[in-house]
């Protein structure tokens, strides 16, 4: 098949499946008896799960769906929360019609604001990248969210993250009454000016400098092992998370979805890898269809 | 070269000393700057998302039309992203008082199935799966054995164990001080916060210097190689 002929079928392909899996979706939605998105939720979690054993067909089909569905949710997401309600509501805050169209972004309740126009520009000049001839076009919006963030970014930092930090780090060490607070300031005060010792490459870290520096790694890794437990314990929620999802999708009024879903994937694995057993070295080639 | 070089240059300073100004001068018309250009970056940034779309869009379609390896999934990655394309922006699955754009959060809208169903169920396991990995990492990380890997580790699993039911019940018959959600509480409130705050000031002060050299022209990677 040439490749033109291959491109046109390409896309009729992808155009048939997207239509009929709307309809069959639409479908499983409308008919909520039959406990579709517990299937679909099963299939989907299962399916990323089996990653734990090796890269296989299920995995893969599930990462490449994640793509497309979560590029296509936040495309509308920000459409309908950005362009719609901040951009189109200013620029046209009263119903009218256009070419034929009605337009009507007047719920917004905006006034007018031509400047408006100026990001619009840009945000189409950023578009421009995906056509070679012009793409240098997208330069220009480019400079203006780097000059911009560079702008509000360098003001503010330096008052959240410097000034505002410094006084709040440099507090009493001697509170008659209480050592343990003075204690605890302390703690505070050396472990910040250390720290930031450790992160001063202009001199080299030996004799008390070095010790200093020393004292400051240990600072931080108490930091990075807090930030360890704290990533930890989220991604262990949300791992009880879909193991709740799973358990509660194992009932019988759905029709037990999660461990139907679970059998024949273990099974169809298991016939795929009993195949190509001792076919490649490469664990990947262990599930190739 | 002066479109492409000389013009982007001259909007990061412009654009750049505007905002800077507005911080100094907080009356009219400047004090609106921040109010608008924030709205403006935010329009450019959706533009910026949507370029990402059309980018995959290209990519994955040329997987296809190239047969390049594992290109029968990309059909899959542009199934997914047309479906959920039809929930979010054509009048399908929503109920038919809601107007479009309130279909996002609306009860009964098939974009918010789609939400609660696939979007979320595909997200929530992917970053589950981490929880896997992590804990492999922080066996090879125990595996070194020096004073520094040791501190992350304790100070990991103290956290971890004291903000549990299980913590409290290991250590509920040791005085209040030696009880493993009083050592969490004191590690998160004071060494923590001294490396985090440390970490915030080194970014602070790098991001001054950074956005000065980019509004001064004197960074001007951003506009690629072929500058």
């Amino acid at each position: 098949m040439s490749k033109d002929v291959w491109t046109i079928v390409s896309i009729v392909i992808v155009a048939a499946l997207s239509a009929l899996s709307v309809a069959a979706i639409s479908w499983g939605i409308d008919n909520h008896e039959i406990g579709f998105g517990f299937w679909i939720g099963s299939l989907l979690t299962m399916g990323i799960m089996s990653y734990l054993y090796a890269d296989n067909p299920f995995y893969k089909f599930t990462e490449h769906l994640f793509v497309g569905v979560s590029a296509s949710y936040w495309i509308a997401t920000y459409y309908w929360t950005q362009i719609d309600t901040n951009l189109l509501g200013r620029l046209f805050p009263e119903k009218t019609s256009f070419l034929g169209m009605t337009i009507d972004f007047s719920r917004h309740g905006h006034e007018q604001n031509l400047w408006y126009l100026i990001p619009l520009v840009l945000g189409l000049f950023m578009l421009a990248r995906l056509i070679p001839s012009i793409g240098w076009i997208s330069r220009w919006s480019l400079s203006f969210v780097v000059g911009l963030y560079a702008g509000l970014r360098s003001y503010g930092y330096l008052q959240s993250n410097v000034m505002q930090q410094a006084k709040e780090t440099f507090r009493p060490i001697i509170i008659p009454g209480d050592f343990w607070a003075g204690f605890n300031h302390l703690v505070l005060v050396v472990g910040v000016v250390s720290a930031l010792l450790y992160f001063f490459f202009s001199k080299e870290h030996k004799g008390m400098f070095g010790t200093i520096s020393r004292v400051g790694i240990f600072f931080l890794m108490v930091s990075f092992g807090a930030a360890f437990g704290f990533a930890v314990m989220g991604r262990i929620s949300l791992l009880i998370g879909r193991f709740d999802f799973l358990i509660r999708a194992s009932t019988a009024e759905n029709g037990y979805p999660s461990i139907v879903v679970t059998v024949l994937m273990v099974a169809i694995l298991s016939i795929l890898a009993m195949k190509n057993k001792g076919k490649g070295e490469d664990e990947d080639e262990l599930f190739e269809p | 070269m002066f479109w492409k070089t000389q013009i982007p240059v001259a909007i990061v300073f412009v654009v750049g000393m505007l905002t800077l100004v507005q911080w100094f001068i907080p009356h009219r018309p400047f004090d609106q700057l921040q109010v608008h250009m924030t709205q403006w970056f935010d329009i450019i940034a959706v533009f910026a998302v949507i370029l990402g779309g059309l980018n995959l869009l290209k990519l994955q379609f040329s997987k296809i039309i190239n047969r390049k390896k594992d290109w029968q999934y990309a059909i899959v990655t542009l199934v997914g992203f047309a479906v959920m394309f039809s929930y979010g922006f054509f009048r399908i699955g929503v109920p038919g008082e809601i107007v479009m754009g309130d279909h996002l959060q609306a009860e009964n809208s098939h974009f918010r199935w789609m939400f609660f169903n696939i979007f979320t169920p595909l997200s929530a396991t992917m970053f589950a799966l981490l929880a896997f990995f992590v804990a492999s990492a922080s066996y090879r990380a125990f595996r070194i054995r020096n004073t520094e890997a040791t501190l992350l580790l304790v100070a990991g699993m103290i956290l971890m164990l004291g903000r549990v039911p299980l913590g409290a019940l290991l250590t509920k018959n040791l005085p209040s001080f030696m009880q493993l959600q009083n050592i969490q509480e004191w590690i998160y409130l004071w060494p923590n916060v001294a490396g985090a705050r440390a970490i915030m000031i080194g970014i602070g002060l790098g991001m001054v210097a950074t956005s000065l050299r980019f509004i001064l022209g004197i960074e001007k990677s951003f506009l690629g190689g072929d500058e």
